[in-house]
């Protein structure tokens, strides 16, 4: 009898792309249903022309390159960046800015470096650093948070979330509904000469354990991350080497200036820490090769957003952090490849 | 026992090994002919010394192994030389010479299977001498001769003997089978290889999925008492028995890269060669058979088998209650390195653990894979016990980058398959690293030849320009000579 041949291994565990990508998009949704409780459902428009704009995109780009579109399309990455971008902006964003921002984090963070697992950047963050410096106010406005003590109902926050969705100037309706983030205002208040302490009492800022608002969507990334871990999805280098970099400096900088420096649990539960830490530095296709070159690769975007935090001219500095971080990979990959079995160091 | 010891990297695996290992082995009846391949995997062959035509019997010597990779063939069926040509086989280049004998029914044995009298009087250079006469060669896989092996150790002075029962990979299980049912065998043939290569000691590992042949074993070496002699648990991760991963799990060192086990100080057996050498020593008999592991879901009774070295894989089969359902492939080996073979007329090897017949329940994952562009995630470099990136290896591969390939370290890739294994993006990574290896010895090979030639052609000029020179010096001798008649002692002094 006669058999077809084939190369070895033949038996394979069956991991696949789309399983990847399909099991991150599931780890978000914790902190989506934590984002639409809290700032009302702006996420969920955001999200669905992000998603429109991103396979559209995607489409458009594998088309013009003469690529099949159909498998990329259903392979889950392109939605990946667009979640991860639509986490990113504020909820009440007008909707062609998201488009806008969805278009190139696609194109520019994806296609023109040969599209999947050819991008030295994190697209996500591509499109959202280029809508940060070129829109500052839009980018920075969020709706009160419904922890906040005084705030509107939610279906007021969900009938202004359509309506600045649609481009409607808030200042005529809906003034004192929104306003800067808390690590903006925290930013602003000390610019303006007030303690940490006194900002920290005001109330509207902070909660027990971290920002208004963002407390709880860190909260419910963690968990998420922690899924994706357990599911072996994402390995532990890069979220904990984010979050030492920036808990251990922020430690040190609490205890030596209490009055100034954010301590470590304010730290990590405000603005996008848990996000960037267990979703988007995690994005392997941007980050160091090696688990060593992962640990450094990690330690360098907390460290850096510590920075940018502290004394930068951005309140959240993840954006920035991870896309310097991404210029690094190949310095770090040079100076971190593991010893080979049976060689010298 | 506390922690044990094993390698870094690694993955657990399915084991599948229930399937096969819940019976005896089974003697395999006589088969009508078996072919045998001179080539018995690794690419060197034997060289006939018998004709067409001629009668053999029972552990004849039919080919000698001239070169130290080759290993000596023995008649394992008595009758006719029926062929001797160039067939497919089950091995690497998927074609040998092979030597076919028909068998006639007298089961005439060689007058030269007798028991060895004179064992214990053997020094270890004799006895390697005749562990390569008796065709001995390492059953776990690779089917490299025992005695070269132990040559090599004994000239560097290996001080460990590891004998590896590790089995770490899927659907294989004829060791255990072997542990179970003869670890006295086992025993006896530890020790017997571990005078031949001058070790001090002796190591058997086995992985702790298997404590009946743990249970066998342990108490075997309590029955022969010997200190020289201790058991490794190790635990069941993929490639704990890749000789080199077993080397670091058990003595704690590592093979430096480009060399031999010996240069660290160990040699590594398989458990059924240490039984093979008992064979041999107790009954004189050279290399005729094996056990080996019929399984998959496409054979109706898997188990093992005691089979004739050369007897038609498909007798196998047949003996294992046939083919069922829809086999695919035929394997040589298990689901992680075992070659597929385009027929089941090819003999039995002596490097041949298992035959695997697949249907689409066992190797559906690999049929059904669609490879899409890495995504870099890591998980290969995870996982890869050399400590390699295959990521990086997969991209300089693809760029045809020799120097690249070679400073990541594709020559020390194991070829084990677990990167393939768990890629997400499904790339067939190790088959790559095979062929980029294969670019890469071509390559060495080329600027051999090319540096051959500069040599020979640098020889030619030296000889033209020695010539000139002689020729000139000739020449103004001569033409001294002729100036100075009268001094004849100045040219010869010089
Ligand atoms: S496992 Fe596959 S997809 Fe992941 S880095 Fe390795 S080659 Fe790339
Ligand atoms: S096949 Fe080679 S590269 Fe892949 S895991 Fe095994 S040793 Fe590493």
């Amino acid at each position: 009898m006669r058999f077809d041949t084939s190369p070895a291994p033949h038996v394979i565990a069956g991991y696949t792309v789309p399983r990847v990508m399909f099991q991150v998009l599931f780890a978000l949704l914790p902190a989506g249903m934590a984002h639409v409780v809290l700032f009302g459902p702006g996420l969920l428009l955001q999200l669905a022309v992000a998603c429109v704009t991103a396979l559209l995109a995607e489409a458009a780009a594998l088309r013009w390159r003469g690529r099949d579109a159909a498998p990329a399309l259903k392979d889950g990455s392109v939605l990946v960046t667009a979640f991860l971008l639509a986490f990113s902006i504020p909820p009440l964003l007008p909707w062609w800015l998201g488009a806008l921002g969805t278009a190139l984090a696609v194109l520019l963070g994806k296609h023109v470096f040969g599209g999947l697992g050819q991008n030295p950047f994190n697209p996500a963050m591509v499109g959202y650093a280029i809508l940060l410096v070129s829109f500052p106010a839009e980018m920075t406005r969020w709706p009160v948070p419904m922890d906040v003590e005084g705030s509107r109902s939610w279906s007021e926050l969900a009938r202004m979330s359509v309506a600045s969705f649609y481009g409607a100037d808030l200042t005529t309706h809906w003034d004192g509904y929104t306003g800067a983030t808390a690590l903006d205002s925290i930013r602003s208040g000390l610019d303006l000469r007030y303690t940490l302490p006194e900002l920290l009492a005001r109330g509207d800022i902070a909660g027990t354990l971290g920002a208004r608002g963002f407390a709880w969507i860190n909260l419910a990334a963690l968990a998420g991350g922690l899924y994706l871990m357990l599911r072996r999805i994402v390995r532990w280098h890069i979220p904990v080497a984010v979050l030492g970099g920036l808990l251990v400096p922020s430690f040190i900088a609490h205890g030596l200036d209490s009055g100034n420096a954010l301590g470590p649990a304010m730290q990590a539960f405000s603005g996008a820490t848990m996000l960037t830490a267990f979703f988007i530095a995690t994005d392997p296709v941007s980050a160091a090769t090696s688990d060593r070159g992962r640990l450094w690769y990690g330690a360098g975007i907390g460290l850096l957003a510590w920075i940018i935090r502290t004394w930068g001219g951005y309140p959240d500095g993840f954006a920035f952090a991870v896309l310097l971080m991404n210029l690094a990979v190949p310095f770090i990959d040079r100076y971190t490849v593991p010893r080979i079995y049976g060689r010298q160091p | 026992m506390a922690a044990r010891p094993t390698f870094p990297a690694g993955l657990a695996l399915d084991a599948h090994k229930q399937q096969a290992c819940g019976t005896p082995i089974v003697e395999l009846p006589l088969p009508p002919q078996v072919v045998l391949a001179l080539d018995q995997g690794t690419g060197y062959s034997a060289e006939p010394v018998v004709t067409v035509g001629e009668a053999v019997a029972a552990g004849t010597l039919v080919a000698h192994a001239g070169h130290p990779y080759a290993s000596a063939v023995h008649a394992s069926l008595a009758g006719i030389v029926v062929a001797i040509e160039t067939r497919e086989a089950a091995v690497p280049s998927g074609r040998s010479v092979c030597i076919v004998i028909d068998g006639n029914a007298s089961n005439r044995i060689d007058d030269s299977v007798r028991p060895v009298a004179d064992l214990a009087a053997l020094s270890p250079d004799e006895l390697v001498q005749r562990l390569r006469d008796a065709g001995i060669a390492g059953l776990g896989g690779a089917g490299f001769p025992t005695a070269t092996k132990l040559a090599y150790a004994r000239n560097l002075g290996a001080h460990t003997l590891v004998l590896n029962g590790a089995e770490c990979e899927p659907w294989i299980c004829c060791d255990d089978a072997l542990m179970r049912s003869a670890a006295d065998d086992v025993v006896l043939g530890a020790l017997i290889l571990r005078r031949a290569a001058s070790a001090e000691r002796c190591v058997i590992a086995i992985e702790d999925d298997k404590p009946a042949a743990i249970a066998a074993v342990t108490s075997a070496i309590e029955r022969l008492r010997d200190e020289a002699l201790t058991l490794a648990v190790v635990p069941a991760v993929y490639p704990q028995g890749a000789e080199r991963q077993l080397i670091t799990a058990v003595v704690g060192v590592e093979v430096p890269a480009g060399g031999l086990p010996a240069d660290a100080g160990v040699v590594c057996q398989n458990v059924a060669t240490a039984a093979a050498v008992a064979h041999w020593a107790t009954r004189g008999e050279p290399m005729l058979s094996r056990v080996v592991t019929v399984t998959g879901s496409g054979v109706e009774h898997p188990g093992n088998v005691r089979a004739p070295i050369g007897a038609p894989l498909a007798a196998l089969i047949a003996a294992s209650g046939g083919y069922r359902d829809t086999p695919l492939r035929l394997i040589a080996g298990g689901s992680m390195t075992g070659r597929a073979l385009p027929s089941d007329e090819v003999g039995l090897t002596k490097s041949m653990n298992c035959i695997f017949v697949a249907t689409r329940d066992d190797i559906g994952s690999r049929l059904e894979a669609v490879e899409v562009p890495c995504i870099r995630c890591g998980d290969c470099a995870g996982v890869c016990p050399a400590g390699l990136l295959p990521q990086q290896l997969l991209r300089a591969a693809h760029a045809d980058a020799h120097d690249t390939l070679r400073q990541l370290g594709l020559s020390d890739c194991i070829d084990c398959g677990l990167c393939d294994y768990v890629c997400p993006s499904q790339i067939l990574l190790a088959d790559r690293f095979r062929d980029a290896r294969r670019r890469l010895q071509e390559a060495a090979a080329m600027a051999q030849k090319a540096a051959d030639a500069r040599e020979r052609h640098g020889l030619r000029k030296r000889r033209q320009q020695e010539a000139a020179t002689a020729e000139q010096q000739t020449f103004e001798s001569v033409r001294d000579r002729a100036r100075r008649p009268d001094d004849d002692s100045a040219g010869d002094s010089n």
